[in-house]
């Protein structure tokens, strides 16, 4: 049975601030205390683009109700705009963290514009006409990716597609080098930015959760026709929806490359798409601190722990997943869990939700 | 019928007899159909459909099954778009007009299969009506600017106002999808109301409620039309709430419509008691 009465969601949305922070403070903790393995400490940052992108694609997935199945083609664009972006800005007396944040604003803004693109015309449609198109989208991108040629010299940024031949003149540098991607790229994002736009990603998609806009798009999941019927354009908070999440990713991809030697358009496949919806269903639809929790977990664990199991290493990890699911999603293992906790805090807890 | 009673007790109980209510004269009516109509692949669903609704009359829509009712509703709030015919609303045709802008204009329903947002609470149920009436951009939602916490306390007052009809205020952080199947009906009928219409349609309102509830049902249609001053068409099975409040009733049968008129002249009409309501039916009337 589903629960009666729906609580006040401020209280789990501070809750989800207040871990967040407090994860941050115990890893900057610990690696100030030089205890941070070295094999973790360079999966901290690609961690934290995980969260944003699993977040972002929960606000599609789990607030607006669509599928999406080409959320690393949004990556994929802010990854290689922002790195261009930083890479151009590179000689420019820029600190490295001014050159970041341009590269995540480009990313993000360049992966809206892609997200508008893809928007428009699909989401005018009734029926799941999104999944397709944005799986097909994920392929696109990769494959334009691919054959994608940027470079830069002192006259501006040159660029060519399908064929390496872009005129760079003297003193110019290949930035994105078709099937090669972009190397040599210097690791300026750091963890505390990571943390930053988790946060500024939570604060976006829970204010706009709890206001008109937000409550039109969950209007739009739940019953569409009924919300048409108030009044409500379906288009338009399914646009908005979208975008922003599109745009999520695109910061989330521009912080995963510039904490990468070499960024490439297979990184960013229907494989990635996939990893990150399963981070979202095994977190729970709509369920913020569930998707932070999963895409940590799903993200750190086959990178470390599970080495150790080597050719077994995707077996623990599918029953990882599947125990996972049972968890978030059975009634069973709830109560269960409910049970072991102590009684007395779920019994405070529902005398406040009354009051 | 059970003798209505009025909180405020400002406005005269209108009888039951007049299609058009007396302080109705001199006013355009609210809705026009003229030789409305629309076709599914061969079938014609509705045909040369006309009615007309004053500006605060409580009208009847009734007819057996499959007769075309909540097609014409949905005609009317363009979820389907006319094969044939005008629909005016205040005057103004609604020809090419949207789902949303039809709402817009003053049209507001609810549901035959109960279409609630059922996995938000009530009183978001009810914000979500009221889209339209307070006002403000995603943009003051997500930076908190003062005009948001304005218009969300606006918004809650009156949301919490139109709960007050149907005394539903206590329920409102309940989860729509829970509630009792009488009070997904009601709180339907309240979301309608927020996106303050000038015509309500209700499908089947009375629809799985029992007698006692059906009773308050017919009382608290009376008071919205009252309280809000607005017209109501209302497609109903239950005759008992059908004769006694609707001033106007329309009859259909296999899309066309049979006959029209007050209650008493539906009652003693021989082709809708031998279509509808069978001869047992009509004695029971
Ligand atoms: N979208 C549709 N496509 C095809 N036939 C439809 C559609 N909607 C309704 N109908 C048909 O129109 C007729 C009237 O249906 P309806 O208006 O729902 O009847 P009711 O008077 O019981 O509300 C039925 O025969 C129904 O099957
Ligand atoms: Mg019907």
């Amino acid at each position: 049975m589903k629960r009666l009465i729906i609580r006040k969601k401020s209280r789990k949305n501070f809750l989800t601030y207040g871990i967040v922070v407090a994860a941050y403070v115990a890893l900057m903790a610990v690696m100030a205390a030089g205890a941070m393995p070295s094999a973790i400490q360079g999966l901290l940052v690609p961690m934290c683009a995980y969260i944003i992108a699993a977040v972002s694609l929960n606000l599609t997935v789990g607030v607006l109700g669509e599928l999406s199945l080409g959320h690393a083609g949004f990556m994929s664009v802010g990854a290689f705009t922002g790195c261009t972006a930083a890479m151009a800005l590179a000689n420019s007396g820029m600190p490295s963290w001014g050159r970041m944040a341009a590269a995540v604003v480009v990313g993000s803004l360049l992966a809206a514009a892609a997200g508008a693109l893809v928007g428009v015309p699909v989401l005018r449609l009734q029926g799941d006409y999104l999944a397709i198109v944005t799986l097909a989208f994920g392929e696109i991108i990769k494959t334009v990716v691919t054959n994608l040629y940027i470079g830069i010299d002192p006259q501006g940024l040159h660029f060519g597609f399908l064929k390496p031949d872009i005129g760079l003149g003297k003193g110019g540098k290949m930035i994105v080098n078709g099937p090669n991607g972009i190397s040599g790229i210097e690791k300026i994002s750091t963890l505390t930015a990571g943390f930053l736009i988790i946060l500024l990603c939570l604060v976006v998609i829970f204010n706009l959760v709890d206001s008109r806009s937000g409550r039109a798009i969950m209007a739009l999941r739940d019953n569409r026709i009924a919300a048409e019927s108030v009044g409500i354009n379906a288009t338009k908070y399914k646009l908005m929806a979208f975008v922003l999440s599109a745009a999520m990713a695109g910061a989330a991809g521009a912080l995963y490359a510039l904490s990468q030697n070499t960024v490439t358009a297979s990184k960013f496949d229907f494989n990635t798409s996939i990893l990150i919806l399963v981070f979202v269903v095994l977190g729970g639809l709509g369920n913020m601190l569930g998707s932070i929790v999963a895409a940590t977990v799903l993200y750190i664990l086959p990178e470390t722990w599970l080495r150790q199991f080597s050719d077994y290493r995707m077996l623990i990890y599918a029953v990882v997943l599947i125990g996972m699911m049972l968890v978030t999603n059975s009634q069973k293992v709830r109560t269960l869990l409910g049970k072991l906790l102590p009684q007395k805090k779920t019994k405070e807890k529902e005398g406040q939700g009354d009051a | 019928m059970p003798e209505l009673k009025f909180e405020k007790g400002k406005m005269v109980p209108v009888p039951s007899h007049s299609i058009i209510p007396e302080r109705d004269l001199g006013h355009a009516p609210v809705l026009e159909c003229s030789h409305l109509g629309v076709d599914f692949g061969g079938l014609r669903a509705v045909n040369d459909f006309n009615f007309t609704i004053g500006r605060t009359e409580i009208a009847g829509l009734i007819g057996p099954n499959g007769a075309g009712k909540t097609t014409v509703f949905n005609l009317l709030t363009k979820v389907y778009t006319p094969t044939r015919g005008t629909i005016l609303l205040n005057g103004m045709d609604t020809h090419g007009k949207t789902t949303v802008q039809i709402n817009k204009m003053g049209i507001a329903r609810t549901f035959q299969n109960i279409r609630l947002f059922s996995n938000l609470s009530v009183e978001d149920n009810v914000k979500i009506g009221l889209h339209n009436q307070k006002k403000y951009s995603a943009l003051e939602g997500i930076l908190r600017l003062p005009s948001y916490w304005k218009k969300e306390k606006e918004a809650h007052e009156r949301a919490m106002e139109l709960l007050s009809i149907f005394n539903m205020e206590y329920m409102a952080n309940w989860r729509a999808g829970n509630l009792p199947y009488g009070a997904q009906r009601r709180l339907e009928i309240v979301r309608a109301l927020a996106t303050d219409p000038c015509l309500l349609l209700l499908d089947e309102p009375a629809a799985g409620m029992n007698p006692a509830e059906t009773a308050e049902l017919m009382e608290n249609i009376v008071k919205i039309r009252d309280k809000f001053q607005i017209a109501v068409l209302l497609i109903e099975h239950d005759m008992k709430l059908v004769m006694g409040i609707c001033e106007g009733i329309c009859v259909l049968n296999f899309g066309e419509v049979i006959a029209k008129g007050t209650a008493e002249d539906i009652r003693s009409n021989p082709t809708v008691v031998e279509a509808y309501l069978g001869k047992k039916g009509a004695q029971a009337c």
